[in-house]
Order: C-alpha cells, then sequence, then structure tokens
C-alpha cells in the first residue's frame, strides 16, 4: 500500500508540471494585458509608461523565459505577487480569501450530506410513492432553477420583506463589539442563505444519485439472502443495503477536495463574500498571471490529491478492491 | 479623464459631476431646523474592493474615493467647480504663466502627527516623476521643468510652456516624504494602511469585505461631523440595492430604472432623499476616419440626423440625461450651445447620402454606390448595458434610411487589442469621462493618433490643432472659452463623433444626513459638513 501510494505521488510531479505548461500557455494566449488597464483609454498615461510596466512585470521576455522564471519560483515555494496594483504576494491573497470559501464549502458539503442521503434512501425504499414523485419534482425543480436567481429571491423574501436575515455580507456591522453568544447568531444568520443557495443544486443532484445507488443495491442478492435470513427489515436496509450505498460517496467526496477551495462567482458576487470565486473571477479579468496561476496550481494539487486520496480511500473501505489489489501482487 | 467601461461607473464617480436640476423630492417640506452634531456612521457600497490606497498608484474608483477623504491636494474644485486652496492657503501665477506659487497652510499635521512642509509637496512631485514609480499620473508633472522650496510653507513650480491643465493638477493628493523616502513605493505599507492629512483617517480594510475610516479631530478644516465613514464591499448591484432598501446603505447610485421605477413608493421616500444632477462624460458614436466611407463628412452628418438622441435619452436612460452636442457638459462654463445640431431628421438624411453619392438603385432597401452597398459595422464594449440599448436602437434607425449596420459587443481587452488598438473598425460607441478642466488635447489632436492612443478615429484637423494648442497656454477662463468655443464648432460641424447623450447621476441619501446641498459640483463637495441631528444617530459607536 504505501509502495502504491509513494508511486502515485512521485507520478503527480509530471502530472502537474503539465498542468501548469498548459494553463500558462492558455492564459497567456487571451488578448491583453495586466498593464492593459492601467494605461490604455487613460490620456494621463503615456506609452512609456506601458513599456517601464511590461519590464517590471518581466512581460516583455518571451513566454518560454517568464514560464521558466515562474516555475522557478515556485519550486521554492514562491507564487510571486500578484500584478494588480497594490502588488501583495499571491499567498496572502488567496489566504486570505481562504477560509470564508472552505467554510461556506464544508458547511454545504455537509448540508447535502445531512438532506440529501435520507432523502435518496427514502425514496428508494418508496419507490414511486407519493412521497418519492414529491420529492422527484422538488428535485428537480432545485436542479432546475438558477441560483442567483433563488438567491435573490431569498433576499428580498427574508432580508428586505420580512427582515430576519441579513441580505449579503459575513457580519453585521458593530461585530467586534457584540458579545459572544451574539457574534456566533450573527454569523450564523449570514451563512443561513449562502449554505442554502449554494447547497440545493447539491442536494437535487446527490439524492438523484443516492436514490439510484439504493435502488441498484436493493436488488442484489445478498439482501435477497438477508431477507430471506429473516432479518428485520430496518437491518436489512441500514446495514447492509446502505453501507454498500454510501461507497461511491466516498469518491465523490474525494473530488469534492478540490472544490473546497473553489468558489462560485456569480454566488459570491450576489452575497458579497469575498470568496475564492471572485478572487480567480478578477484575476482573469485583470490579467493578474501570478494570481491566476497560483490559484490554479493550488486547486491542482488538490484535484490530484483528492483523487489519491479517494483510490486510498475506497480501498480500505471495499474489501472487494483491497483484495483485488493482493491478488493482482501475489500474481 | 477614462473611458468609461461600465454603465455601473458613471453612477457611482460623482464627485466632480454639476447639478442640473434637482427633483421635486429634494426638497421634502419643511425641514425642522437642526444644529449640527458629531457622531453617526455613514456606509455606502463599492462595486469592487480598492487596490491600494496609496494615490499615486491607484487607479480605481473604490480607491480614488477612499483616497479622496484620507489626502489633500494643494487645491480643489469648490462646489461652483471653481478652484481653491486646501493644502494652498494661496498662489500666485507669474505674469509670463510660467511659473505658480504656492503658499501652504501652517495648521496641517499627518495623521501621524508630523507637520506638512513644502518638502512633502516636492516629495510627491519627485514621486510622480520617478521612472521607477509605476503611475498613471506622472504626464501633467512632466510638463514642469524645475520646482523649488524657498522656505518650508512655500513651493515653486516652474514651466518652460504655459500649461493651463498644470494648476488643476496640484490638486494631486500630497504624499507623507517623513514615511516614504527611500522606499520602494510599491512595497510601502502604507499602500494598505494610509496616512495622509485629510477629514478622516484609516481605521480598518478587511480585504474584500470593507474599508473603515474614522473622523479626523485634527483635520485643518475642523473636526468633520460624521464620525466614521463604511465603505462595504458589494459587488453585486442587485445586493446593493436590496440592502438599500433595508436601510443597511446610506448612500447609492441609483440606475435609471431603480430611480424611476423601484423607489418611487412612501417606504423608500421615508428612508431616502434622491438627487439627480448631470454626470461629466458623454456617450458617443465613433467613425473611424481611416474608412473611406467615413471620409466624406456629408456621410457622418447624415447619420446623426438620422439618430434620433432623445429617443435613446428615453429608452435607454429612462429619460434622465441631456442631448450631447459636443464633448462638454450643457451647464459648464466652456459648453458652447450655439453650434451645428443635429435633430432627427431622415429626409435630412437622405439628401446628403444622396448628394454624397448613395441612393438604392436595385431597390432592396439598402443605399448602394458603384455597386457597394452601405452596410458597416458598429463595436462596442461588453457589460455596458446602456451602450449595447444604444446600438440596437441606433441600428434600427440606420435601417429606416437603408445603411445596414451590424452590432457587434465584445469582451473590454479583446476589444481593446483585436479593434480600437490596431484601428480595425468602422464605428464604435463608447464613452469619455471627463472634469471641470476642458483640455481635449489628447483626444482630439492629430498627434494622439498613434497606436493605443486616444484620437484612435483618427480625427485630424489643423484649426482644431491649434485650437487645443492654444486653449492649454493661457489660464484665464474667457479667453480660454473663445478657443474651445470655436473647437466645439468646429466638432458639431465635421461630427467625427456622433455626440449621443449626456447621463444623470441619480444618488439616494438616507434622509438622517443634513447639510446636503447639491451644486454644480454634485453633492459630495460638501461631505465634511454633513451631520445627523443627535436624536437620529443610528451607530452609537
Amino acid at each position: 500500500m504505501l509502495r502504491y501510494i509513494i508511486r502515485r505521488l512521485v507520478l503527480l510531479v509530471p502530472l502537474l508540471i503539465g498542468i501548469t505548461l498548459i494553463s500558462f500557455v492558455v492564459i497567456h494566449l487571451a488578448p491583453g494585458e495586466p498593464t492593459d488597464l492601467q494605461t490604455q483609454m487613460n490620456p494621463q498615461a503615456s506609452s512609456e509608461l506601458q513599456e517601464r510596466l511590461r519590464v517590471q512585470y518581466g512581460l516583455d521576455q518571451p513566454l518560454y523565459v517568464q514560464y521558466g522564471r515562474w516555475l522557478g519560483r515556485l519550486i521554492q515555494l514562491d507564487f510571486g505577487e500578484s500584478f494588480a496594483t497594490d502588488r501583495r504576494p499571491v499567498l496572502d491573497k488567496i489566504f486570505e480569501r481562504l477560509p470564508v470559501t472552505i467554510l461556506l464549502n464544508v458547511l454545504s458539503i455537509v448540508f447535502i450530506l445531512a438532506i440529501a442521503v435520507p432523502l435518496g434512501v427514502v425514496s428508494a425504499i418508496r419507490r414511486n410513492s407519493g412521497f418519492d414523485r414529491a420529492t422527484t419534482i422538488l428535485v428537480f425543480t432545485g436542479f432546475a432553477m438558477p441560483s442567483f436567481w433563488l438567491a435573490l429571491l431569498l433576499m428580498d423574501w427574508f432580508g428586505v420583506r420580512l427582515g430576519v436575515l441579513p441580505v449579503s455580507g459575513l457580519k453585521s456591522l458593530g461585530y467586534e463589539y457584540l458579545s459572544w453568544g451574539a457574534q456566533l447568531l450573527d454569523r450564523i444568520s449570514h451563512l443561513i442563505l449562502p449554505v442554502f443557495v449554494s447547497a440545493i443544486g447539491g442536494v437535487a443532484g446527490f439524492s438523484r444519485y443516492m436514490r439510484s445507488n439504493m435502488l441498484e443495491v436493493i436488488r442484489q442478492d445478498y439482501i435477497l439472502t438477508a431477507r430471506a435470513k429473516g432479518l428485520a427489515e430496518r437491518t436489512v436496509i441500514y446495514k447492509h443495503a446502505l453501507r454498500n450505498a454510501l461507497l461511491p460517496v466516498i469518491t465523490i467526496l474525494g473530488l469534492s477536495v478540490p472544490g473546497l477551495i473553489g468558489g462560485s462567482v456569480i454566488f459570491e458576487t450576489i452575497f458579497a463574500i469575498p470568496g475564492m470565486g471572485k478572487l480567480f473571477y478578477d484575476g482573469v479579468m485583470m490579467r493578474d498571471y501570478p494570481l491566476i496561476m497560483g490559484i490554479l496550481v493550488i486547486g491542482a494539487v488538490l484535484t490530484l490529491l483528492g483523487n489519491l486520496l479517494a483510490d486510498i480511500s475506497y480501498a480500505l473501505a471495499d474489501p472487494r478492491i483491497r483484495h483485488t489489489q493482493q491478488a493482482n501482487r501475489s500474481q | 479623464m477614462r473611458l468609461l467601461r461600465k454603465g455601473l461607473l458613471i453612477v457611482t464617480v460623482i464627485v466632480l459631476a454639476a447639478c442640473n436640476q434637482s427633483d421635486e423630492l429634494n426638497h421634502p417640506g419643511v425641514e425642522q431646523v437642526t444644529t449640527p452634531a458629531y457622531g453617526d456612521t455613514f456606509i455606502e457600497a463599492s462595486i469592487g474592493d480598492a487596490s491600494t490606497l496609496l494615490p499615486v498608484l491607484a487607479s480605481d474608483s473604490a480607491s480614488s474615493s477612499i483616497n479622496g477623504l484620507v489626502y489633500n491636494g494643494l487645491i480643489r474644485y469648490n462646489k461652483n467647480l471653481q478652484i481653491e486652496g486646501e493644502l494652498a492657503e494661496s498662489w500666485d501665477i507669474a505674469e509670463d504663466n510660467l511659473t505658480i506659487t504656492f503658499h501652504l497652510r501652517r495648521d496641517v499635521r499627518w495623521h501621524d502627527g508630523e507637520p506638512l512642509t513644502a518638502a512633502d509637496v516636492q516629495f510627491t512631485y519627485n514621486l510622480y516623476i520617478d521612472p521607477a514609480t509605476p503611475t498613471a499620473y506622472a504626464e501633467a508633472f512632466k510638463q514642469v521643468t524645475r520646482v523649488e522650496v524657498p522656505d518650508p510653507y512655500t513651493f515653486v513650480v516652474h514651466y518652460d510652456k504655459p500649461y493651463a491643465p498644470a494648476l488643476i493638477s496640484w490638486a494631486t493628493a500630497i504624499h507623507p516624504r517623513h514615511l516614504l523616502e527611500g522606499q520602494d513605493i510599491t512595497k510601502s505599507p502604507l499602500s494598505r494602511h494610509p496616512i495622509g492629512t485629510g477629514p478622516y483617517k484609516f481605521s480598518e480594510w478587511v480585504g474584500g469585505e470593507k474599508i473603515v475610516l474614522e473622523a479626523n479631530p485634527d483635520y485643518f478644516e475642523g473636526q468633520p461631523y460624521i464620525k466614521r465613514v463604511v465603505y462595504r464591499i458589494i459587488p453585486d448591484v442587485s445586493t446593493q440595492f436590496l440592502e438599500l432598501q433595508t436601510g443597511s446603505l446610506d448612500f447609492m447610485g441609483l440606475s435609471p430604472l431603480q430611480f424611476d421605477r423601484q423607489t418611487d413608493t412612501p417606504a423608500f421616500r421615508r428612508l431616502y432623499n434622491k438627487y439627480r444632477y448631470l454626470n461629466f462624460g458623454y456617450t458617443y458614436l465613433g467613425y473611424n476616419l481611416k474608412r473611406p466611407l467615413f471620409q466624406d463628412k456629408r456621410v457622418r452628418q447624415a447619420l446623426s440626423y438620422a439618430i434620433d438622441k432623445q429617443e435613446l435619452i428615453d429608452g435607454v436612460l429612462l429619460g434622465y440625461g441631456a442631448i450631447a452636442t459636443g464633448p462638454y457638459k450643457p451647464d459648464t462654463w466652456v459648453y458652447n450651445g450655439n453650434v451645428q445640431r443635429y435633430p432627427y431628421n431622415p429626409e435630412k438624411s437622405r439628401e446628403l447620402l444622396a448628394a454624397a453619392g448613395w441612393e438604392d438603385s436595385n431597390a432592396n432597401g439598402i443605399l448602394d454606390k458603384d455597386g457597394v452597398e452601405l452596410a458597416f459595422t458598429i463595436v462596442t464594449n461588453q457589460g455596458n448595458d446602456l451602450r449595447s440599448k444604444t446600438g440596437e436602437i441606433i441600428q434600427r434607425r440606420f435601417r429606416e434610411i437603408g445603411v445596414d449596420v451590424k452590432l457587434r459587443i465584445i469582451e473590454w481587452a479583446t476589444f481593446l487589442k483585436e479593434f480600437i488598438n490596431p484601428g480595425n473598425f468602422d464605428a464604435t460607441i463608447l464613452g469619455w469621462t471627463g472634469g471641470p478642466e476642458p483640455d481635449q488635447y489628447n483626444i482630439w489632436h492629430s498627434s494622439k493618433t498613434g497606436p493605443r492612443e486616444l484620437n484612435f478615429i483618427g480625427f485630424k484637423n489643423a484649426e482644431v490643432d491649434q485650437l487645443l494648442e492654444d486653449g492649454r497656454r493661457v489660464f484665464d477662463e474667457q479667453q480660454r472659452k473663445i478657443y474651445y468655443d470655436r473647437f466645439q464648432e468646429i466638432l458639431a460641424e465635421e461630427q467625427p463623433y456622433t455626440f449621443l447623450y449626456v447621463g444623470e447621476a441619480l444618488p439616494a441619501v438616507s434622509r438622517r444626513f443634513r447639510g446636503v446641498e447639491p451644486a454644480p459640483a454634485g453633492i459630495r463637495y460638501n461631505f465634511t459638513h454633513w451631520f445627523v441631528p443627535k436624536a437620529e444617530q443610528k451607530y452609537s459607536r
């Protein structure tokens, strides 16, 4: 197992370099340069300034030199400075946005699992019942609904009309002066709408997935055996069937690791949440190459690690895979 | 002056905007007489986070509006857009217009307690012209030949040619020498934690979330009444508007739709006063004069006659705007209203086109000449709804006189790189924002037609060149007006642009705030005098 992991880890390196190379080239294919934003269409800026900025940013060099320099710094874990006028280190910018994004995504995943798993299981057991049909309709409505539209409706309803929840942001003004309990309440009230809206699509998709998984498992012979043994229906469903139906969840969780640091621009923009999605979007619009590359690299690393993690935990959780591996090795 | 990218910016950049007409709503009955009181918080939203709070590096509107409260210039525009002293008590312009001497106030201190002296002004000048400083605002200072500091409170600038825009270039924020000298400006901690001389001190910046300023009790013009200013970063305007409706924001620039339809409720009027005044800035349809089609003046005039500008204002701005006749705002001293105008007149338009040889010889509804149809493409940038709507309306009107027009909407960077910079376009809908200074050299002078320069339509007119050069060389308004009046006449006659409209700023301000006095400079010019009566103060901390 350990050898397998190390081999996978080593293989990640060329893969990662390949990813950065392609990303780097693609980003530079987009028209416009970071210096344009500061100098173009500005009567006060001279073309001399444009050239000076290009030299300062190293944009006067050929692309392969730029990539080489960037990679050289990356190896020393130096992500460079942003091309935005503030010239802050890319890592500072990313770490400033990361906690909020991770918090929201974790809450959202927990919410999705907490709702979607029971929903899917019950729908599967009571297949074609009124409940199943009702959830099917609801779930597809939720899936089809544009999240920005839903967000605005909820903000208008709960924030403006009823006035029970804050419209946007993460904290109220004067948060610093609240008591500990009030601070917690304040934070929760700000998180309710964003978490709900960001999770709604996931709940829809995941509960469908759960339902079909469960249906598949229930048809298996060992469930028949379990029933034939005279086990209680509860035990059959929640012990034997659910466990097996949950296996693919591991893969999904593994794949959602990179998603933890990714955000949605639309969603963050609407709720005025300073997250990774907006940071990345703004970076792209301003052609802030070091920032874009920094986020892409972190995203790529997490995706690759997430995949690896999913594979490993799959092997740990599913004896069939574990045994096949051992069998392969002994051959 | 910068090119407007988004309609949103039009409504947020109102600092330099002048008052056109005040709405009925501005005078909500008899206000009880209230005495100014200190305290309360003013909360406004910004669509983007500030980039840097060092004015020399900042070029975005969020940073600029914050820097405006934290720093001071030597001079500024007053409510009537006349130049008055700020850090400078007075100034003298020498007979030959080549030397300006500023006399500084002696009672100004930086937020850290150090006194402000002429050395700071000299340092600021050096900072701007330093080649290592990546600033977009060095041009005006490059005209300076020499500066002198005869004593700590006198600052003298010399020019080798008289340069009228020079005076207002000294409205530039003065930077603290004692904190910045000998440092790499791009790495200065002041970019995240500014120290200025202005009415507000920097307090807190939570990235992507908010920026907080506190009143400066030692401000040389007296402590501002409002104790705290909070800029909340809310990137979505719909969200901003929802926040406004809950009363969480005290100020917002409204869109015409919001102003006209969505705020016309008793609940909203109870919370906010609305104001309207013309923006500095106009939208135009510019013709690429390097294209043979547009080299005939009659064609350009014909197209101007074919556009119903009032229809654009009514349709796109819901009536909140004025017809533009040239590059200046109708209510400024430099504006010349006695120029050739182009009221909607399709007959006249057809006549002019016929005179230029364009006729529908094959009766397919599109004019042609020598077998070529009269067809071209209008390009504009993505993300500006007003411009794309304007384009659609113009497209229809042009079709009616037999001109086949396509409209292409392109992402900003691509738009500049592939279309504007290489001159690869027929016509474009864009806008300019400006200020009270009338110098238009960079946009209309024939020397500015190079790649990446602002006269990208390739307008070349010897008389205009001369007028623009003369206009920069005199300081006297009346004399300048003679040059700029003629300049506007030529533009109106030549129609290198069809000047379309000037939009209005439509701000809503919470009714708690008193002392708001609309003037030619807009409403924000006297922000330090706004106050909330003690009984109505909302935020105690």
